[in-house]
């Protein structure tokens, strides 16, 4: 058994062998979104709910539906847009009815600039929701009291923002996460504003458990290849926080021995 | 001759008593008083899969057949779509 596969991510008692969350929207084509998912191979693929008759694309309706159960991941629905814990509740409602499903990505957008999670009624909301049976995973900020009162509440897990939603800017608050990583112990997923592999890799690397991408993949000039691209990338920092990286210093350490180098005189 | 017009007005009048004004989706639909959430998703011509909230509270699948409109009621009917 690998070093990855014997540290499964453990989510309220599911354990998931990828690490990596994906999106299901702003792919360019059905098709498109497909093979991204193939080659990502995520944990979970997260869906949404919108008015009937509002969308006309591919990526809605019985058409959307048909194609999400040919791809064989569960589904992690959300509650992208809503504004106020009652808003909240009700679409988590209808997202199990429809995805027949108790995970939910509770999103609670207090600022529609920024799409800062609203951290002031997160946390009633994140409890109410777990005493409905929901399996919450909160997308919050890195402040680590407010991911201690949702852990306190229930959460299993929480989902600090990198960066704004849709940004692509990586870790804007590497003090920050690291600091929640060293405070809490709970699972850290990293959701939002990661741009590159390498932005995913860092939050690995710094011991977060996770990532959830959708813009950075959907995106790209060639989504797939992102897709394959983060999802080792995810590997990699899980790995390196794994094997347990070097401590960093400010001189320089040759690394070839300097005992026996030629033309070498003493002063 | 002229109590034609005037019993069709009273009937049309009637009728209109009888119905309400919902709104599904933010459409407006006039339905038979007392209709239920099944009436409303004929209405609007739902098609599976979807979930239903009232007035702002979800609505389960099972009190569809069960669950009287009024007048000036909020029905939302959603389906799955892309997420991120």
């Amino acid at each position: 058994m690998t070093l990855l596969a014997s540290n499964p991510l453990i989510l309220y008692g599911t354990s998931f062998n990828s690490r990596l969350f994906l999106g299901s929207a702003l792919y360019p084509s059905p098709k498109i979104l497909e093979d991204s998912v193939k080659a990502a191979n995520p944990s979970m693929l997260t869906v949404s709910l919108r008015r009937q008759g509002a969308l006309h694309n591919e990526l809605g309706g019985q058409a959307f539906w048909d194609l999400l159960h040919t791809l064989e991941v569960p589904f992690l629905p959300n509650t992208a847009g809503c504004h106020s814990p009652e808003e909240a509740y009700t679409t988590a409602m209808m997202a199990r009815d429809v995805f027949e499903t108790d995970w939910i990505k509770l999103e609670l957008i207090g600022d529609d600039y920024t799409l800062q999670p609203d951290t002031l009624g997160l946390v009633t909301t994140a409890e109410k929701l777990i005493r409905s049976g929901f399996k919450v995973l909160p997308y919050c900020t890195e402040d680590l009291i407010l991911c201690r009162r949702l852990v306190e509440v229930g959460c299993e897990a929480v989902m600090p923002w990198a960066a704004p939603i849709g940004s692509g800017k990586g870790p804007v608050n590497p003090y920050g996460l690291r600091l929640l990583r060293e405070r809490i112990s709970v699972p850290i997923i990293v959701d939002a504003g990661l741009g590159v592999p390498s932005h995913a890799c860092q939050v690995m690397e710094w011991g977060c458990d996770g990532v959830l991408l959708n813009s950075a993949v959907a995106r790209a000039q060639d989504p797939v290849q992102l897709a394959l691209a983060f999802s080792r990338a995810v590997e990699a920092g899980r790995l390196a926080y794994l094997g347990g990286a070097m401590a960093e210093r400010e001189s320089a350490a040759p690394s070839t021995p300097v005992i026996g180098t030629p033309f070498w005189h003493q002063a | 001759m002229q109590s034609i017009p005037v019993v069709f007005r009273l009937s049309n009048l009637r009728r209109r008593l009888e119905a309400m004004m919902i709104r599904i989706n933010q459409q407006l639909f006039e339905l038979p008083e007392a209709s239920t959430i099944d009436g409303a998703l004929k209405a609007f011509g739902a098609k599976p899969p979807f979930a239903v909230a009232l007035n702002g509270v979800f609505v389960h699948r099972a009190q569809y057949p069960l669950q009287t409109l009024k007048d000036q009621d909020l029905v939302e009917i959603v389906q799955p779509v892309a997420g991120g």
